[in-house]
């Protein structure tokens, strides 16, 4: 009944951890323990120091940006956090007091939001079509005077529909508020030059792409302004307080320097491969998001008539891990906002699977999963009460 | 391995027992929604002589508890007469099954209310329906301690969530004490409407979160 090796295809939740990472942080554990101290302090203080610099360097040049103007975090969850929560309190101050975010954003986004919006910030849900995208007149309308900033995601976590930011980031620039993108799905998947876009705040995390977890971080550029909201030292060109987690940050520079444009286009023949031949293979299934406009690792099906929950414990059952948009997944039973958002009703929400391809995935799994689910799937059909006429 | 489940639980899930439609039905239900996430039909053949439950079948659009549970229901009430199949409660059924999720019990809820619907619809088809009687505030109290709050896995009324019914020309009023944007908010709306808007002599229900 079960397989020894479990097929892993929710790498947009975790990851991995690749070899290579565990070996670059190692040393951090048991050699150069220290905290980063000032130049002035003890030789394994500055050695310390000088790793963390190394990493946020090399984190900071695949933006092209300076290393001054990114900062270590727990994750894309504080990124977003610090960046939403962090503009908004510097900005109140001189009477700009509205936010526009879509409605399809990630949780960090979407519940700083709502928390912003009781302490009397308001806030607009840009709606999106179809396959997930906004609509830029939409947001050159919402934009007013009293508009902060504008945040929307790069990528969207459910269904992979990648945004236009050049655009966004324009007219942002234009209008003068500040942009901020969550980057969580894309970082180093798809290219961003701060250089060219002129995007104000990015969130990135390593647990997305086989680091270490609990590690991410804020790209902040010069001159925007930031209220610290995490308070103690001064970290983080103090903007951040707390000890640096110099493994992690050692973890994620390394996860960042081994993902390659030939593994993403090799996730991208592999996301097309396993979309083309379910959506070919079993019949009454959607195709959630764009064909071509969604990130290298994402591929997202709905399977009309059945429920996501079952769908996903079959998998498990023969070994591949997945998730769903389905409510009974969920911890709070709610539907995916993302599937609802597109215009799905909650039918196609319930039956939706999501698979997010990683580095060790591969042909041959693929070509199993597809063959798995077509059983699961027509034995589930057999049971349902729907779609039998 | 590890699976939210119990053995059992799977072993239903993977297995369904008496999964289909029988031809030519006594009596048949679909409860739930697609809205809600589940649906469950429940098809009953019956004895006309001695009132048992001949044959059933079930079908399920829902998770792995709704499944496993429609299929031990199955098992539960064959064989057993009209009136004994009726009081299968869903802990009975959760009992059998050796204990689902307490997030999951409304999953298990909607399958034993198909087999109660089924029966009623085999008595109301064949005129052995005595409930004609007037609606009462103590009877839609009744019918709210059949909605589970999922969180808890606990009825409304037990939990005192209910703070005031009221009944005037067959428009039920229902405050509830849970706030509007409360995560279950709508799949109790759902669950109270079914339960009270199938009674003969009500015509509209108006819900109410002002907790």
């Amino acid at each position: 009944m079960f397989d020894e090796k479990m097929i892993y295809l929710d790498n947009a939740s975790a990851t991995r951890l690749d070899e290579r990472v565990l070996e670059a942080m190692q040393p951090y554990f048991f050699k150069t323990y220290a905290v980063a101290t000032s130049e002035f302090g003890y030789s394994q203080g500055i050695e310390a120091k000088e790793a963390l610099q190394e990493a946020r360097e090399s984190i900071a040049s695949k933006l092209n940006a300076e290393s001054k103007e990114f900062i270590f975090t727990s994750g894309s969850t504080e990124s977003s956090n610090m960046a939403i929560k962090g503009i908004m309190m510097a900005l109140q101050k001189k009477n700009k007091n509205h936010l526009i975010i879509s409605k399809i954003e990630d949780f960090p986004i979407l519940y700083s939001t709502k928390y912003l919006e009781k302490q009397g910030i308001k806030v607009t849900y840009l709606d999106v079509d179809n396959y997930g995208f906004i609509d830029l007149v939409q947001l050159k309308d919402s934009i007013s005077k009293n508009t902060a900033m504008v945040s929307i995601q790069h990528a969207n976590q459910e269904i992979g529909t990648i945004q236009n930011i050049e655009k966004i980031s324009q007219i942002c620039k234009e209008r003068k508020v500040i942009f901020h993108t969550d980057a969580t799905h894309t970082f180093t998947r798809l290219a961003i030059d701060v250089k060219k876009i002129p995007v104000d705040l990015i969130s990135v995390s390593a647990h997305t792409i086989h680091g270490p977890k609990g590690v991410g971080g804020l790209y902040v550029r010069e001159g925007t302004p930031l209220t610290k909201w995490m308070d103690g030292g001064f970290q983080e060109f103090n903007k951040r307080a707390g000890l640096e987690n110099i493994p992690g940050a050692v973890g994620f520079a390394q996860a960042v320097k081994l993902v390659t444009g030939e593994e993403n286009e090799q996730l991208i023949a592999l996301r097309d491969y396993l979309i083309s031949h379910v959506l070919a293979e079993i019949p009454q299934t959607t195709l959630n998001g764009h064909s071509k406009r969604r990130t290298p690792q994402n591929a997202n099906i709905t399977f009309h008539f059945i429920e996501g929950e079952s769908i996903t414990l079959h998998l498990d059952m023969n070994g591949f891990s997945v998730s769903t948009g389905s409510a009974c997944f969920s911890r709070s039973l709610e539907a995916s906002h993302v599937i609802l958002g597109i215009g799905g009703n909650h039918e196609r929400a319930h039956g939706s699977i999501r698979f997010t391809l990683g580095r060790y995935n591969n042909l041959k799994e693929i070509n199993k999963l597809i063959k798995t689910l077509k059983e699961i799937i027509s034995e589930l059909r057999k049971i349902s009460p729907l779609g039998k006429d | 391995m590890k699976f939210p489940y119990n053995e059992k639980v799977l072993e239903h899930f993977r297995h369904p027992r008496n999964v289909g439609k029988i031809k030519d039905a006594d009596g048949k239900a679909m409860e739930g929604s697609p809205a809600c996430g589940d649906m469950v039909s429940v098809q009953i053949k019956v004895d006309k002589k001695t009132k048992r439950i001949q044959d059933i079948k079930f079908e399920s659009y829902g998770c792995a508890s709704n499944i496993a549970t429609g299929s031990i229901i199955t098992e539960l009430a064959k064989g057993k007469t009209l009136e004994e199949a009726k009081n299968i409660s869903w802990k009975q059924a959760s009992d059998e099954l050796g204990g689902l999720p307490p997030i999951k019990v409304h999953c298990s809820v909607l399958a034993v209310e198909g087999l109660r619907s089924a029966i009623k619809n085999y008595e109301r088809k064949h005129g052995l329906t005595i409930d004609k009687t007037a609606t009462t505030v103590e009877k839609i109290e009744k019918g709210l301690k059949k909605v589970m709050n999922p969180l808890t896995g606990l009825d409304l009324v037990g939990t005192k969530l209910i703070k005031k019914i009221e009944l005037k020309e067959g428009i039920v009023k229902i405050d509830v004490d849970l706030p509007e944007n409360h995560q279950f908010a709508n799949s109790i709306r759902e669950e109270v409407l079914e339960k009270i808007e199938t009674l003969h002599d009500i015509k509209k229900v108006l819900i109410i979160f002002s907790g």
